[in-house]
């Protein structure tokens, strides 16, 4: 027990830096992906043929090839691409730092599910309010900041508060190319002292405390945006 | 007349397929490919053929053991948390919650690194006649990724449970089926056809989370490309062609799951 004490002899601070940059991370992928949602909905649902296809191919190889292999892809691919046009344009080639990298990466992949998650929910507000801000002659930006993105939020919130807590999950991921988030200190911290199993239960409690604080969030986010709203009937019942 | 008909939705179909721009991507997919072809480096290819074959298939053998054993489990946890006394359902719900609010890996992590670091602590074990599939990395991947589906799918399989019409489940017990009649023939087969179009989903979560496995040394196909990119220091080739397997895996992983639904009769009351 002495091994998760947060002064140095413990290991306890290097489990907490690394779970704070894991929440780190995983807002601003989650961030990203947010806005990568709202615009490839906006491009799905009313963008031209060439843009809803490139969506389309854009979520669907997103959501089908593994997270793993996406953040190897996007990492290499993506730093090595920055630094080549960077050499073309006759700068030094820069050093990407790790959490902007893994922000980026998460990002994307968040952005794809966003997608799918903002368009059903853009769908199930009734067509008739989005006619009549149109037919009030707003402008589209006004018309997405007044009508559609507060009247689609209570149907976006179950599905974007899932992705939320995937986001917090998938940091993990980044332990695999050495990102030191809270899983990687973990192994290090179970590597140098040997007390695998501890180090593993506390992170697990961990990740379940981040997991079971934001449900709470979630509830009390999705009970204001659905003030005014016919409570949810549970199917069947 | 029905041959007309059916000539023209397929030309409907077809048309709708083939609109201009589509053509105009198509070509430019079909180039890229090429010049994939061409300028990238495959040399490597004929060396790993072999390799990549058996991580294909070690990939695809954890995928359906963990989702069959996985779905085995789940049944009983959705049951336990939809009907079962407070006694099972509070289990149920905590084991759900707890393998859901924790990483894959971390999981993982902790049975391959935690336990296997426990193990040989005790000598029953190590005599024991376990020890040696004990020492291998391949069951400590199965069990972590069958626990993981088995807790997503036992979320489903509540919701699926309880949303059985109560009328289908008293008709039965007014034919006077014994209960397990009852749960073979009309509650558990309405409920898979209810689960059925998450549980598609769910196995393509699964099929994307077994190159995890890769991080405690099982050979999938995952790490066959790594093993590539070690050897060969060539980034790219092996990483774009793995993510097109992985791509060819789901697409014909939904296919089946669109053809099973499509074979179960739609109506539900």
């Amino acid at each position: 027990m002495e091994l998760l004490s947060i002064s140095p002899p413990g290991w306890g601070a290097n489990l907490l830096r690394g779970l704070a940059k894991s929440v780190q991370i995983a807002i601003g992928a989650f961030s990203l992906g947010i806005v990568i949602g709202i615009s490839g909905a906006w491009g799905k649902l009313y963008g031209g043929p060439m843009v809803r296809d490139l969506l389309g191919l854009y979520t669907t190889i997103v959501r089908a090839v593994p997270e793993l292999v996406l953040i190897l892809l996007l990492y290499y691919a993506g730093t090595d691409l920055i630094n080549r046009a960077l050499g073309g344009l006759g700068y030094p080639p820069i050093d990407i730092s790790g959490l902007v990298a893994g922000v980026v990466v998460l990002g994307v992949v968040q952005g794809a599910y966003a997608t799918e998650v903002i368009r059903g929910a853009i769908l199930s507000i009734p067509q008739g309010q989005i006619e009549a801000a149109r037919a009030y002659g707003m402008a589209p930006g006004k018309l997405l900041r007044r009508i559609t993105l507060p009247a689609m939020l209570p149907f976006a919130i179950p599905g974007l508060a899932n992705l939320w807590l995937i986001a917090t999950k998938d940091t993990a991921l980044l332990a695999v190319v050495g990102f030191s988030e809270l899983t990687q200190e973990t192994r290090q911290a179970g590597a140098a002292t040997k007390a695998y199993f501890t180090f593993f239960v506390a992170a697990g409690a961990l990740y379940l405390l981040l997991t079971l604080f934001s449900n709470v969030i979630i509830g009390a986010v999705e009970r204001r945006a659905r003030r005014g709203l016919p409570p949810v009937v549970e199917a069947g019942r | 007349m029905t041959a007309a008909a059916s000539a023209e939705a397929r030309d409907a179909i077809r048309s709708e397929w083939l609109q201009p721009h589509r053509i105009v991507l198509m070509a430019i997919g079909a180039a890229l490919v090429l010049c994939a072809i061409v300028f990238m480096r495959w040399d490597w290819l004929p060396n790993y053929y072999d390799l990549a074959l058996l991580g294909i298939w070690r990939t695809i053998w954890i995928l359906v053991v963990t989702c069959v054993l996985g779905f085995m489990l789940a049944v009983p946890l959705g049951l336990a948390q939809a009907a079962g006394p407070f006694w099972l359902a509070w289990p149920a719900r905590a084991f759900c919650t707890v393998i859901r609010g924790t990483p894959l890996l971390l999981q993982l992590w902790l049975l391959y690194y935690g336990l296997g670091s426990l193990f040989p602590q005790f000598p029953w074990i190590r005599q024991s006649e376990l020890w040696p599939i004990l020492r291998q990395a391949w069951p400590y991947a199965v069990v972590a990724l069958t626990l993981s589906y088995a807790a997503y799918e036992g979320e489903v399989m509540r919701g699926a449970f309880a949303g059985v019409p109560r009328g289908q489940l008293e008709a039965a017990h007014a034919f006077g089926m014994s209960p397990w009649k009852r749960f073979r023939r009309i509650w558990l087969p309405q409920a898979i056809h209810r689960a059925l179009p998450t549980l598609a989903g769910e196995t393509v979560l699964q099929l994307k989370a077994t190159p995890l496995v890769a991080t405690i040394t099982v050979i999938d196909i995952y790490a066959v490309a790594s093993r590539v990119r070690q050897d060969t220091f060539i980034v790219y080739e092996p990483l774009l062609l793995l993510a097109l397997i992985y791509l060819i895996i789901t697409g014909i992983l939904v296919f089946g799951f669109r053809k099973l639904e499509a074979k179960i009769p739609a109506r539900l009351g």
